[in-house]
């Protein structure tokens, strides 16, 4: 049977993402580039039986979906930088409590309002360190509306398998593009639910770690009476000041990532394999770097592309080969550099790491980074 | 005297000496004895349960007795 | 019979962490009574705060809890509500936190008009901070942030719920034990957004900045201060200056959200 496909602009994909991984709850606020996200879901999430709520603020479309979340339900939110810096705390709070909820970003310039119909990728770094405190992220960065589409559904997968906030962050330019988006069939794509306990409510723990570092979730209403607050806190969810359990607690909700980067990385790499000269770019910058990279090897340059798909956790391990590799990688970025600090850190001094920095609402074009790569090279 | 129609139970690691139920006590069976309260005159009590609804710290139970 | 708390509180969690004199115990009792008296099922019953020392009522109680970030306890609730609107919600916590950093999820929530109880204890003042003057603080009294007295008009908790949209708006005071669990029971019978504002003291952060000599000077004052409703159609406006209206003020029948929300999913399936 011929699969289903569709002419979708990326916010649309990532809404018909979201149904297929089987979210059934939308709280949102408006704001551009990414209100075609709630547009949709707005007409599609009742069909299924899903709620569609617009919120008052971005504060309280984050609110609305941790409350979701806890009774069970898979639940989103839409926004753009502005909307994230309001929902930060929020997102530090599904951290600590350990909420799966998944939240879209199309990002666009900034700071403040910025250039709100322009693309940007000047929240790269607010994904890791925009909430206070120390925590784990997860955060994942596709680059065409295909992409969207699975990574959305894999955002619902890793945010429930790991118990926590997953953001997916795609600039402006994918998610008001449209491209032919295959739509996967019902069973075709992984589909991950949150582990349920398996203990009586009575011996019910809701951040009980002895079996494993990632404690099941219960859902409200389900028949499990407990407590979620956003203090440091012990096994049972009641608040706790001590040392040795704040500590623990801490700990263990950074290593249930970093003991698992193999599971939840993700990245591509064009051309790789010989390359000389590394770009090192995602999103919309990515595409560019593509056909930059064909260009230079038609002049005989040996370039390469690396594409992370999961930005987050950092692909630490890659990034430092290619360092080893090349004798330059060159990080495009619609910033003023970000990504390439996390590049330099790891080459550790190996290669040559240089900068594309643009924020004037126009994309980084192919002859711009073949530029570069001649200038450093 | 009539013989009293309540029996007061004070639950002193909960009480936190507000004084509350010994202002509002129409019978004056309460008392505070170094910030706890105490049943100083139990048999005065009409178990009118002023003093148990208005503890805050769940400190007091009043029982009533069987007419 | 002594009534019996101890089976709707979590074994081990009493004494409570609030002061001495501190009304929120009193209140407690009274929601306590108020989910007896409507045969809540605990394990469908979610009671969702913000932050502040209201706050912490939830964590006593044996049900499903959730205590959440300062301000947002009903934007929290709103979530949970329409995620699964067979449990019934109650949101409890004070008045800085409701009408202060999370006045807009107040009033947006009192304007859907959806079914859930909020235990709104105003005891005018931030008290776990330590006594800063609150939206409610009135105006001349001191808090730590107002050494001169405070400039700021306050807010009419209740007036400004019913202006928002709330169906059903309350009021008491901690003295008023008896009145506090009957009113959020029929809050919680009342099909729509429900307010129960609960007039009640700080005796550590506001009593002593401002001139009462003790627990039992600021619940005689509530108690004074009270006047019920029907009372008060009958008294000439001199009487009531300083006093406050308690009782069901405000009770209306109109679409409740969650059941709208219904009706959208009929639209959208077709029906």
């Amino acid at each position: 049977m011929a699969k289903k496909v569709a002419l979708l602009q990326g916010n649309d994909a990532c809404a018909q993402g979201a149904v297929y991984a089987g979210c059934t709850f939308f709280g949102g606020y408006p704001i551009t580039p990414s209100t075609e996200v709630a547009e949709v879901l707005s007409g599609e999430l009742p069909k299924v039986g899903g709620k569609f709520i617009q919120m008052e603020d971005e504060i309280a479309a984050m609110a609305s979906v941790i409350g979701a979340s806890l009774t069970g339900a898979k639940a989103l939110t839409a926004t753009s930088g502005p909307g994230v810096s309001l929902k930060q705390e929020l997102i530090g709070y599904a951290c600590i409590a350990e909420t799966p909820c998944v939240i879209i970003n199309v990002m666009r310039g900034g700071p403040s309002t910025g250039m709100p119909t322009g693309p940007g990728q000047s929240d790269v770094m607010q994904a890791k360190w925009g909430t206070h405190g120390d925590h784990a992220a997860i955060a994942l960065v596709p680059a065409s509306c295909q992409e969207i589409y699975e990574e959305t559904i894999r955002a619902f997968n890793l945010a429930e398998k790991y118990r926590m906030p997953v953001q997916v962050l795609y600039d402006e330019i994918v998610g008001h593009m449209r491209e032919r988006v295959e739509f996967a069939e019902p069973g075709e794509l992984e589909v991950i639910d949150r582990e349920a306990p398996s203990v009586s409510p009575e011996e019910y723990k809701p951040y009980d770690d002895t079996k494993g570092q990632i404690p099941p979730l219960a859902s409200y209403g389900s028949g499990y009476k407990f407590h979620v607050t956003g203090l440091n806190k012990a096994a049972d969810g009641f608040p706790t000041t001590k040392a040795e359990l704040v500590d623990a607690e801490e700990r263990r909700q950074i290593d249930k990532v970093d003991d698992n980067v193999a599971d939840i990385e993700k990245f591509e790499t064009y051309m790789t394999e010989d390359a000389e000269v590394i770009i090192w770019a995602y999103g919309s910058t990515s595409r560019s770097a593509r056909y930059a990279v064909n260009d230079l090897r038609k002049e005989g340059i040996k370039a390469g592309l690396f594409r992370p798909i999961t930005l987050w956790p950092f692909p630490e391990k890659q990034t430092a080969e290619l360092a080893k590799q090349a004798k330059a990688i060159i990080v495009p970025e619609l910033n003023l550099g970000q990504m390439v600090i996390e590049v330099e850190r790891v080459a550790k001094g190996d290669c040559k790491v240089a900068a594309i920095g643009r924020v004037d609402g126009e994309p980084i074009n192919p002859g711009q980074i073949a530029g570069k790569v001649k200038e450093v090279l | 005297m009539s013989s009293p129609k309540g029996e007061v139970e004070i639950i002193e690691q909960y009480c936190k000496g507000c004084n509350i139920c010994v202002a509002f006590c129409p019978t004056n069976v309460l008392e505070m004895d170094l910030f706890v309260v105490k049943a100083a005159k139990p048999e005065a009590c009409i178990a009118c349960m002023q003093c148990e609804l208005r503890c805050p710290d769940f400190a007091i139970k009043v029982h009533k007795k069987e007419a | 019979m002594a009534y019996d708390y101890d089976s709707s509180i979590r074994p081990g969690k009493l004494p409570h962490i609030w002061c001495p004199g501190c009304g929120h115990g009193i209140v407690m009792k009274g929601l306590i009574r108020a989910m007896d008296t409507c045969e809540l099922d605990r394990k469908n019953t979610a009671i969702v705060s913000g932050i502040g020392c209201a706050s912490r009522l939830p964590g006593y109680l044996d049900a499903c809890t959730l205590h959440t970030a300062h301000g947002r306890a009903a934007a929290f609730a709103t979530g949970v509500k329409m995620a699964k609107p067979e449990m019934d919600v109650i949101v409890c916590g004070g008045d800085g936190d409701g009408t202060a950093i999370g006045g807009n999820h107040f009033i947006h929530a009192c304007r859907r008009n959806i079914n859930m109880t909020y235990v709104l204890m105003n005891n005018f003042i931030y008290g776990m901070t330590g006594g800063q003057f609150s939206p409610c603080t009135p105006t001349g009294d001191k808090a730590s942030t107002t050494p001169y007295g405070n400039p700021d008009p306050i807010f009419d908790i209740s007036k400004l719920a019913i202006g928002a949209g709330a169906s059903f708006v309350a009021r008491t005071t901690a003295f008023h034990a008896t009145q506090i669990d009957k009113l959020i029971a029929e809050g919680i019978k009342h099909k729509g957004m429900a307010v129960i504002e609960i007039l009640d003291d700080c005796p550590t952060t506001y009593g002593r900045r401002n001139k009462f000599r003790s627990v039992v000077e600021m619940m005689e004052r509530l108690k004074d201060m009270a006047v019920p409703v029907a009372a008060a159609a009958k008294l000439p406006a001199e009487k009531l200056e300083g006093k406050i209206l308690t009782g069901i003020l405000h009770q209306e029948d109109k679409p409740e959200y969650t059941a709208q929300y219904a009706e959208v999913i009929k639209k959208a399936q077709g029906a």
